[in-house]
C-alpha cells in the first residue's frame, strides 16, 4: 500500500507569533504536489514543521505518516520513517565530508533498525556513492569533500538531491530547491528529481516560480496564502499563477491581516 | 627558639596542610643512593633540589597560573615521606595493558622501551639503528653509560630555574627516555617509548636528540592507571633538532584522571631543521603544561598540533610559545579541545618574534567547543613581535554545536548522539588531517567515542 502523508488543520507559531493558521495536504507515494506562493506566506514553514524543526511550534492539527501521528516523534524517527526534506539552505558542517556524512546517516538509520548491526561495509557504500553521484553528474572529489562547505548555490542543491537518491525517503519535500540556481544547473537538479520519481517517491515541490514546474511535472498544485492553501488545482493552476501573478491570489483570498 | 627548631615546626605545619612537597637534602642523598646515580647525575640532582628550594610553589598569583589552581593538591599523599626515593616503585607490579605495546605509527618499529612503576619491562632497538650509533634508552642508565651525551643536553633547554615543577622533576627524577640520532642517520623506523605506572608518582626526563641532517618519528606516552587515589606526575621534556634535521615527536598523555600532570618542555630548531610536534592530551585531572618551540636557525620551521578532550572535572592547561630567533623561519600552530561536564580548558599562547628575525612567519590557532553549559574555556593569544618584516596571525575561538546543524543532521535520520558525534569528529577533523600516522588518529577517535558516550 502507498505511504501518505498527511495534513490536517495545522496551524504553527514561531516564537509565538502564528505563521500557518490551518492548513491541509495529502500526499501519496507516488505523486508529485507543488505548493506554491508568495514569499513570507508559510510554505517554508509547512516544510520545517513536518521535519519536526524544534523551532516550529505545531499549536493545533494533525500530522500522520502512514497512519502514525509523526508530531510526538524526532526528526531523525520521521525521517527514518521515510520523510525527506531537501533544504532551501543547506548549512556547512566543516570536518565532515560528503562521504562520512551519507554513511553515518546510513548506519544510523541501520543501528535504529537493529541494534546488532554492523553498518554497511565500506565498499558496498563506495560502489553505491559512486553510482549515485554517477546520476546526478557530480565529480567524485565531491565525496571528499566538506559537506556544503564552500559549495555553490548549485552544488549545494545538488548535494541535497544526492542526498535524496541515496536515503531513498517515501515523502519528499523539496523546499525551493530551485531557488538560486540558473536555468543549467535547475535542469540536472530537476532531471535528477525526476530520475527518482515513480511510484515508490511522493514529492511536495516548494516553489516560489512555476518556472521549475517545465521540469518536474506535478499532478497537483496548491497555492498558499498568508499561513493557508486557499487554491488547489491541476497542473493548469500553475501556469495560470505564471500569467496572472500573486495579484489576483492576494486579491481574492487577503484579508489585509497578514503578508 | 633555635633557627632549626623552628624551621622543623614549619615543616611540619607544611606537610599537616599538604600544600608543599618540602624536601631535604637527605632525602635528595637517599634517592641518589636507591637508584644507584653516577657521581654526575647524583651532583645535577643537587643542584635542582638547590633551585627547587629558592623557588616558592607558584599560587594564583603568579601570571602563568592564574587560572590553574592547585591548591588542592596534597603534596604528602602523592609524595608520602617514607615513600620518597621509592615512589615509582609504589604501584604493585602492575602489567602494562596490551593497548599501550602496539606500535602506533608503523608495524615495524625501530625500538621500543616501556617502563612500568619506574622499571624497565621492555627495551628494544634495532640492530641497524644500533650499528649507526642510535642510542635509544632509559634515562636513569643513559646517565652511567653516556653521562658526557647526556651533561651536554639535559637541563640546558629545560634549567630547573624554569620553574618550580621543572626542579622537581629533575629532583626527582627516577625514569625517562634520552633518545640520540647521530648526525646523517635518517631513522626510517619510529621509535616508541612508554612511561606507565599504577602508583602515586612519576618523575621522568625525556631528552630528544637529532643531530645535524638527521631523521627520526618519535612516538613518547605518558600513562597511568585510572586510581582512587591522587596521583603525581611531573616531567620535563627537551628536544634538540639540529641544523637540517627532521623530527615527527608525538606525545601521547594518556594518564588516569586522579592525576597531577606538570610538564616543561622546550624543544630548539637548527638552521634548516624541522620539528613535526604533536600533542594528545587525554588524560590527568589536572594538567599545566609548558609546551615551547625555539626557533634557533635561520629558515627553522616548526609545527605545533594539540588535540584535548577534557570530561568531568578536568582541568587542562597549555601554554606554548614559538619563538623566532632568527631570519626566515616558519611556525604554525593549532590546538584544538572539545569540553564537557564541568571540565575546563586553558591555552595561552605567544609568538615572540625577536630583533633581526625577520621573514618570520607564525601562525597560531585555538578552538575550543563547549558541550556544556558548565565548561569553561580561557584562550589568550599573544604576540611579542620585535622585528618589521613578519607576517604573524593568530585566531581564537570558543563555540558550541549548533542546533541548525544538528537538526540538519538528524533530517537525515541520525540519531541525536550519532549527529553530534560527527559535528565533534568534524571539528577535530583539521587536527587529525596533521597526524600523518593512523594508528594514533585512532588512539584520539578512539578518546572521542569513549568522551562522547552518554
Amino acid at each position: 500500500m502507498a505511504s501518505m502523508l498527511e495534513i490536517q488543520n495545522v496551524q504553527v507559531s514561531i516564537a509565538d507569533k502564528d505563521i500557518l493558521r490551518g492548513v491541509d495536504l495529502k500526499i501519496k507515494q507516488g505523486e508529485i504536489h507543488a505548493l506554491m506562493g508568495p514569499n513570507g506566506s508559510g510554505k517554508s514553514t509547512l516544510a520545517y514543521a513536518l521535519m519536526g524543526h524544534p523551532g516550529y511550534k505545531v499549536t493545533a492539527g494533525q500530522v500522520t505518516f502512514k497512519g502514525i501521528d509523526v508530531l510526538e516523534l524526532s526528526p531523525d524517527e520521521r525521517a527514518r520513517m521515510g520523510l525527506f526534506l531537501a533544504f532551501q539552505y543547506p548549512v556547512a558542517i566543516p570536518g565532515v565530508t560528503v562521504a562520512n556524512f551519507l554513511r553515518t546517516a546510513i548506519n544510523s538509520r541501520r543501528k535504529a533498525e537493529d541494534p546488532k548491526d554492523r553498518g554497511i561495509s565500506i565498499r558496498k557504500f563506495r560502489s553505491l556513492l559512486r553510482e549515485k553521484m554517477a546520476s546526478l553528474d557530480m565529480p567524485e572529489d565531491v565525496a571528499g569533500r566538506y559537506l556544503n562547505d564552500g559549495f555553490s548555490g548549485g552544488e549545494k542543491k545538488r548535494a541535497e538531491i544526492l542526498q535524496l537518491a541515496t536515503l531513498e525517503p517515501d515523502i519528499a519535500i523539496l523546499d525551493e530547491t530551485d531557488s538560486g540556481l540558473d536555468i543549467d544547473a535547475l535542469k540536472i537538479v530537476a532531471g535528477g528529481v525526476n530520475q527518482l520519481v515513480g511510484p515508490d517517491l511522493g514529492v511536495l515541490v516548494i516553489t516560489h516560480y512555476q518556472r521549475v514546474l517545465r521540469y518536474i511535472q506535478p499532478d497537483r498544485v496548491h497555492v498558499m496564502f498568508e499561513g493557508r492553501i486557499v487554491e488547489s488545482g491541476g497542473a493548469d493552476l500553475a501556469h495560470q499563477l505564471e500569467e496572472r501573478g500573486y495579484e489576483w491570489v492576494r486579491a481574492a483570498h487577503g484579508n489585509g491581516v497578514g503578508a | 627558639m633555635t633557627k632549626a627548631k623552628s624551621a622543623a615546626i614549619g615543616k611540619q605545619e607544611a606537610r599537616d596542610a599538604g600544600a608543599d612537597l618540602l624536601l631535604e637534602k637527605a632525602d635528595i642523598q637517599r634517592l641518589s643512593q636507591v637508584l644507584h646515580d653516577g657521581e654526575w647525575y647524583a651532583d645535577e640532582r643537587m643542584r635542582a633540589w638547590r633551585a627547587y628550594r629558592a623557588m616558592p610553589m607558584p599560587t594564583l598569583e603568579d601570571e602563568a597560573w592564574r587560572r590553574t589552581d592547585i591548591r588542592a593538591l596534597r603534596w604528602n599523599e602523592v609524595v608520602p615521606d617514607t615513600l620518597l626515593g621509592n615512589v615509582s616503585r609504589s604501584g604493585s607490579n602492575g602489567r602494562v595493558p596490551a593497548r599501550f605495546k602496539k606500535p602506533l605509527v608503523s608495524r615495524k618499529q625501530g625500538g621500543q622501551i616501556i617502563v612500568a612503576n619506574g622499571q624497565i619491562v621492555e627495551r628494544t632497538l634495532d640492530d641497524e639503528a644500533a650499528e649507526q650509533g642510535v642510542l635509544f634508552t632509559d634515562l636513569l642508565a643513559a646517565t652511567r653509560t653516556h653521562p658526557g651525551q647526556v651533561a651536554r643536553h639535559i637541563g640546558k633547554l629545560v634549567p630547573s630555574r624554569e620553574g618550580k615543577h621543572a626542579a622537581m622533576a629533575a629532583a626527582l627524577a627516577d625514569q625517562g627516555v634520552f633518545v640520540l640520532v647521530p648526525a646523517g642517520v635518517v631513522l626510517k623506523r619510529p621509535l616508541h617509548s612508554v612511561l606507565w605506572s599504577n602508583g602515586l608518582a612519576q618523575f621522568s626526563r625525556v631528552v630528544v636528540i637529532v643531530e645535524q641532517g638527521a631523521s627520526l618519528t618519535f612516538v613518547h606516552e605518558l600513562c597511568s592507571r585510572a586510581m582512587k587515589k591522587e596521583q603525581l606526575h611531573a616531567g620535563t621534556v627537551e628536544v634538540f633538532v639540529g641544523d637540517g634535521a627532521e623530527l615527527t615527536f608525538v606525545e601521547l598523555q594518556t594518564l588516569g584522571d586522579s592525576c597531577w600532570h606538570f610538564s616543561h618542555e622546550r624543544a630548539r630548531v637548527g638552521v634548516e631543521g624541522n620539528l613535526d610536534w604533536i600533542f594528545g592530551s587525554v588524560g590527568s585531572k589536572l594538567t599545566k603544561a609548558f609546551l615551547d618551540l625555539d626557533l634557533a636557525g635561520r629558515g627553522a620551521r616548526g609545527r605545533m598540533s594539540g588535540f584535548y578532550f577534557t570530561a568531568g572535572k578536568q582541568h587542562l592547561d597549555h601554554d606554548t610559545q614559538q619563538n623566532h630567533f632568527a631570519e626566515g623561519q616558519t611556525s604554525d600552530l593549532l590546538f584544538k579541545g572539545a569540553l564537557r561536564d564541568q571540565s575546563r580548558s586553558v591555552w595561552q599562547g605567544m609568538i615572540n618574534v625577536a630583533p633581526g628575525a625577520q621573514k618570520a612567519d607564525g601562525f597560531q590557532a585555538n578552538r575550543n567547543l563547549l558541550l556544556s553549559s558548565e565548561t569553561r574555556a580561557d584562550s589568550i593569544p599573544g604576540l611579542e613581535i620585535q622585528a618589521d618584516d613578519v607576517r604573524c596571525t593568530h585566531a581564537a575561538t570558543v563555540g558550541r554545536l549548533e542546533d541548525e546543524h544538528l537538526f540538519y543532521l538528524m533530517s537525515r535520520g541520525m540519531a541525536y548522539d550519532d549527529a553530534r558525534k560527527l559535528m565533534v569528529d568534524g571539528f577535530f577533523d583539521p587536527i587529525m588531517q596533521r597526524i600523518p600516522f593512523e594508528g594514533v588518529r585512532n588512539r584520539l577517535k578512539d578518546t572521542v567515542i569513549e568522551k562522547m558516550a552518554p
